[in-house]
């Protein structure tokens, strides 16, 4: 198992930098997901660390000791792709005895290992079949496998499930964290599916546009996002983010109506009022912080969707718990709760709370 | 939804007749061929246009085999036909792999250059090839013919082997490294195995190129006993007749190897290989 260093990391292609300044340290035995938009870098900075792509300057560290220049075979890592990358001419067995094949130990090892790995992994009746008799489930299950039997220092994740359907993706997603728990390696795992983030992380480590943006565990992020990126990004629905212009006691939106914030807020700078929709509770029409109407109303059974336009801010959207019996073309008031809002300043900062 | 859709049956009737009609189009010379090589010299004139000969001898193969150099022109083909085949696929697989999986700098340009290289008429560098070939003291040797045939076939390999290596996806080598092997160990384990259809079709391509060519074969080659075949052929031409039947005997025989050439390799040519790799 291995605590994992990166100290300012960058990586060019000749002048264009993809990735600056990245500075992270991982535990030994930590799960830590690489979430952000696509071509953010998250999967460059994966496969720096598996070795498969240079690092232009900073140090990569295992335990201490200097890996940069390391082949990929020689770091003792372990990676599961996304598109699975099984081996197309050998048998489920050797795809996954492959590695052990490849360092040539005792066959009767290999077997074993195999075995085991294929009962954890539910796969001992399909050993003797090749990967294009396999189903999606099966060939990611198989692609785990190979990285299971090599029992590696730590294993990386390129967004494994993106390529399964919905139900699947839940499935495995549980068989994965499961795997963590069994094996407590450390594990770094790339997606762009923020549940899967939010699900999996003890940490994560939230990248746009080649720098890091926050790194924090997953109620961090969603309780005290570092900036209106990570805020909009972390959270479903996503945060409704609100113009609006700092007073002595709150904020001023667009449309003149005043919202009281509580003193520990600091509002002088704030530019930007951050709700998340959830946060939004619907009052009686004529009472609340801002008047709206209905636009769209979904019910989900659990929760209620309700879209809303407000005049002279445009839509935000409410989701509350349970049924909540709206129509679309009613007219509510909205009430935010005060305590779970954010202010953003001018470059998108977070305002942090003073208590 | 619409129900499905019976076949109409005249389509099918027409699709057979068409593929009827493509194959006896197709194989109707070497029905000729071979109807020749089986009639014997008296009637060849006199059956001319006729079908199937009244008498049919295999004389003409007897002939040919043991009493002309036909299998010495044969075993010679052989010979350079495999060295081309075997060394073009090296050099092309080799140079292929670079192109589809490496950054180097003038990449572009010997691109360029190879494309270049396919756009002049063999007759125009023919003269200047002799040359080079007389001064390395190469000529009457089926060295020569091997060197000239790779040079030739090495472009246009090269374009066929990479666009094998691209429908191999990079993952797999990326995988095989993370599992332990250097990238050699990744080529030889990994991509090699999959490019083996590639590498029967780039074989085969080569191999029937070099049989056949009779240009350069000719030009560089003028003593009976590094002739190959296709100019072997032509001593069946006399100054005052043509020695039809024999001619065509020797033909017969000398499409044995390409035919057994591609049975062997056909099973490497049938397309997805690679397929379940990944996604899909």
């Amino acid at each position: 198992m291995a605590r994992i260093e990166l100290r300012d990391v960058a990586k060019r292609y000749g002048s264009i930098e993809v990735l600056r300044d990245i500075n992270l340290e991982i535990q030994d035995g930590e799960f830590i997901v690489l979430v952000g938009p696509s071509g953010c870098g998250k999967s460059t900075l994966l496969r720096m660390v598996a070795g498969l792509e240079p690092i232009s300057s900073g140090d990569f560290l295992i335990d201490g000791e200097r890996m940069n220049d390391v082949r990929p075979r020689d770091r003792d890592i372990a990676m599961v792709f996304q598109s699975y990358a099984l081996y197309p001419h050998m048998d489920v067995a050797r795809n996954m005895g492959f590695s052990m094949e490849i360092r040539k130990d005792p066959v009767a090892d290999r077997k074993s290992k195999v075995s085991q790995a294929a009962e954890t992994l539910g796969l001992t009746k399909l050993m003797d079949r090749l990967p294009k008799a396999l189903s999606g489930g099966q060939r990611q299950r198989v692609a785990m496998g190979r990285a299971i039997i090599r029992d590696p220092q730590a294993f990386l994740f390129d967004e494994p499930l993106s390529n399964l359907d919905a139900a699947l993706r839940v499935e495995m997603r549980l068989e994965i964290a499961r795997l963590h728990q069994k094996l407590s390696a450390t594990m770094i795992y790339v997606t762009h599916d923020q549940v899967e983030a939010l699900t999996l992380a003890d940490r994560i480590v939230v990248l746009n546009g080649g720098d890091i943006q926050q790194v924090g565990s997953p109620l961090e992020l969603y309780e005290r996002p570092a900036n209106k990126f990570v805020a909009q990004f972390i959270g479903s629905p996503t945060m409704n983010v609100v113009p609006v212009t700092g007073t002595d006691a709150g904020v001023t939106a667009g449309n003149g109506a005043e919202i009281r914030l509580p003193d520990q807020l600091l509002t002088a700078q704030a530019k930007e009022l951050g709700v998340r929709p959830e946060h939004i509770d619907v009052v009686d029409n004529g009472t609340g912080d801002l008047s709206a109407m209905a636009d769209v109303v979904e019910h989900l059974g659990s929760d209620t969707n309700i879209y809303v336009n407000v005049e002279g801010i445009g839509s935000m959207m409410v989701r509350k718990h349970g049924n909540i019996p709206v129509k679309s073309g009613e007219r509510l008031g909205l009430r935010i709760q005060t305590e779970n809002a954010h202010l953003f300043a001018e470059d998108g900062t977070a305002l942090r709370r003073v208590a | 939804m619409p129900a499905v859709r019976k076949t109409n049956p005249a389509l099918v009737v027409g699709k057979y007749a068409a593929l009827a009609f493509y194959l006896i189009f197709a194989l109707f010379p070497l029905y000729w061929l071979l109807k020749i090589g089986l009639t014997p010299d008296a009637l060849i004139y006199s059956e001319g246009t006729r079908l199937f000969p009244s008498e049919i001898t295999f004389s003409n193969f007897t002939t040919v085999i043991f009493q002309t150099d036909f299998v010495a022109y044969f075993r010679n083909s052989l010979v350079v036909s495999l060295g081309a085949a075997f060394f073009t696929t090296l050099f092309a697989a080799g140079a292929g792999y670079a192109f589809s999986r490496f950054v180097f700098a003038g990449k572009r340009i010997i691109i360029a250059l190879m494309l270049v290289t396919q756009m002049f008429p063999l007759l125009m560098i023919i003269a200047p090839i002799y040359r080079i070939v007389a001064d390395l003291g190469l000529l009457n040797s089926l060295t020569s013919l091997i060197v000239v045939y790779t040079a030739f076939n090495i472009p246009f390999a090269t374009f066929l082997m990479q666009s094998f290596f691209d429908g191999i996806p990079k993952d797999l080598e990326d995988a095989a490294m993370m599992d332990g092997c250097s990238r050699f160990q990744a080529l030889r384990k990994v991509v090699f195995p999959l490019t083996l259809p590639g590498l029967g079709a780039t074989l085969g391509f080569v191999f029937t190129a070099a049989w056949s060519e009779l240009l350069f074969a000719l030009m560089l080659i003028s003593k009976n006993d590094a002739m190959t075949f296709p100019v072997g052929l032509l001593t069946f031409v006399s100054k005052f007749s043509v020695d039809w039947g024999q001619m065509m005997a020797a033909g017969v025989l000398a499409l044995i190897p390409s035919c057994l050439f591609f049975i062997f390799i056909q099973r490497y040519l049938v397309q997805g290989l690679t397929s379940g790799a990944v996604k899909g």
